[in-house]
């Protein structure tokens, strides 16, 4: 073997072993790298029960309900699968709204319904002029029901 | 073909094709900056859910493939010289690291700047965002080691092992938005499928991309211009080099 050789593979094998650690971490730290769960993963038992987690889903189209008087909005998130009702006073951003996805943390009350301290709004990867929006929402679009 | 590359791959002859062509890359690319800047600020539509804000992304995707792209050129180059002993990889390496930390700077900025209005805070500890802040340490740290280590063939050395140990994050970045759940959203445009961007908006973005790219270029070329003449300080055709300019400049 020449040397350049035996330098190719010292450097090579030292890349992917490089790799395999940290893909055993990143693995290891799965759970932990999710920034969310969805409606489904509570559905299923997954989300911590004692502590504050975040949930994201996409917020059902009329199910946001404002208090007259208060801060305080009710409104049901959804994976298109599971649903959980969340609960939150404070101040929403500037993108929530019906149909767009957003990530709450917060923790589950007994009753299954989901207490935020912190909404923050998720948008997804499109971009497009308001005209080409609304003439894909007049016809049945895909646009609404991507996940 | 493979005579040529060995040419340039000589200190002398790459000083001599980068000092050539760095006029022309600056020039092309502030051509493509006035273009795409005016584009995408002025004459491009504004986005149906985020407004006007979304224009950042004019400058913080641009900056965010930079800050991946230049990590490439650097690791490349780290390899080149711990594998093929060849001196330039030092020199694109040392030359590429302060370009891809600045570029990962302001795609972090950038990306905060767009956090607050649209998600309604700057900064989360998602994959992505902690993968992009990661790789801006992995410049630093290569940065640092390249000022701690005083003998310069030891510091490229110690440079160069970990720009290559490091490429293992590109992937992670790239990765990070399909593999787990994150509050970035995913990539707008991908290799197999169309973008998800209108034509109107995506054609800016793209100018701007090849603006930002060929800017890159050119600042390296001139950073690797000085790390040679450093490198090579001692060699008679830079002594030549050097004494020329000077009695052209009449300072004898």
């Amino acid at each position: 073997m020449t040397p350049r050789r035996r330098r190719m593979w010292t450097i090579g094998l030292l890349v992917c072993g490089m790799a395999i650690a940290t893909a055993l971490i990143l693995k290891a730290f799965q759970q932990n790298l999710m920034y969310f769960y969805s409606p489904g993963d509570i559905a299923a038992g997954k989300a911590p029960s004692n502590r504050d987690f975040r949930i994201g889903g996409m917020v059902v189209k009329g199910s946001v309900k404002r208090d007259q008087k208060t801060l305080a909005v009710r409104f049901t998130l959804t994976d298109y699968a599971h649903e959980t009702v969340v609960t939150y006073d404070g101040i929403l951003p500037d993108l929530f709204r019906e149909g767009q996805g957003i990530v709450a943390n917060g923790r589950l009350n007994p009753a299954g319904l989901f207490v935020a301290s912190e909404v923050l709004a998720k948008h997804d990867e499109k971009y497009m002029p308001p005209e080409i929006a609304a003439s894909l929402k007049k016809k049945p679009s895909n646009l609404d029901n991507a996940p | 073909m493979f005579k040529t590359l060995h040419k340039y791959a000589s200190p002398m002859h790459f000083f001599a094709l980068a000092r050539a062509l760095t006029p022309w890359l600056f020039g092309i690319s502030l051509v493509l900056f006035g273009v795409g800047l005016v584009w995408g600020l002025f004459l491009a539509p504004a986005d149906y859910q985020q407004g006007e804000s979304f224009r950042i992304i004019y400058v913080h995707v641009p900056s965010a493939w930079l800050s991946m792209f230049a990590y490439l050129v650097m690791a490349g180059g780290g390899a080149l010289s711990l594998v093929w002993k060849i001196k330039l990889g030092d020199v694109i390496a040392r030359a590429a690291a302060p370009l891809g930390a600045s570029f990962t700077a302001l795609a972090l900025v950038t990306g905060a700047l767009w956090g607050k209005p649209m998600w309604g805070t700057w900064w989360v500890w998602d994959a992505r965002l902690t993968s992009e802040l990661l790789l801006l340490f992995l410049y630093l740290g290569y940065l640092a080691l390249q000022s701690a280590i005083e003998d310069r063939r030891a510091a490229a050395r110690a440079g160069a092992v970990l720009a290559v140990v490091g490429i293992v994050n590109i992937p992670i970045i790239h990765y990070s938005v399909v593999w787990w759940s994150t509050l970035h959203q995913p990539a707008t445009i991908t290799k197999m499928g169309a973008p998800t961007m209108a034509t109107s908006m995506l054609i800016p973005l793209l100018i701007m991309a090849f603006a930002f790219q060929l800017f890159f270029l050119a600042l390296l070329l001139v950073r690797a211009r000085c790390e040679i003449l450093e490198f090579e300080q001692r060699a008679q055709w830079v002594k030549t080099l050097l004494g020329a300019s000077d009695q052209s400049r009449g300072t004898r």
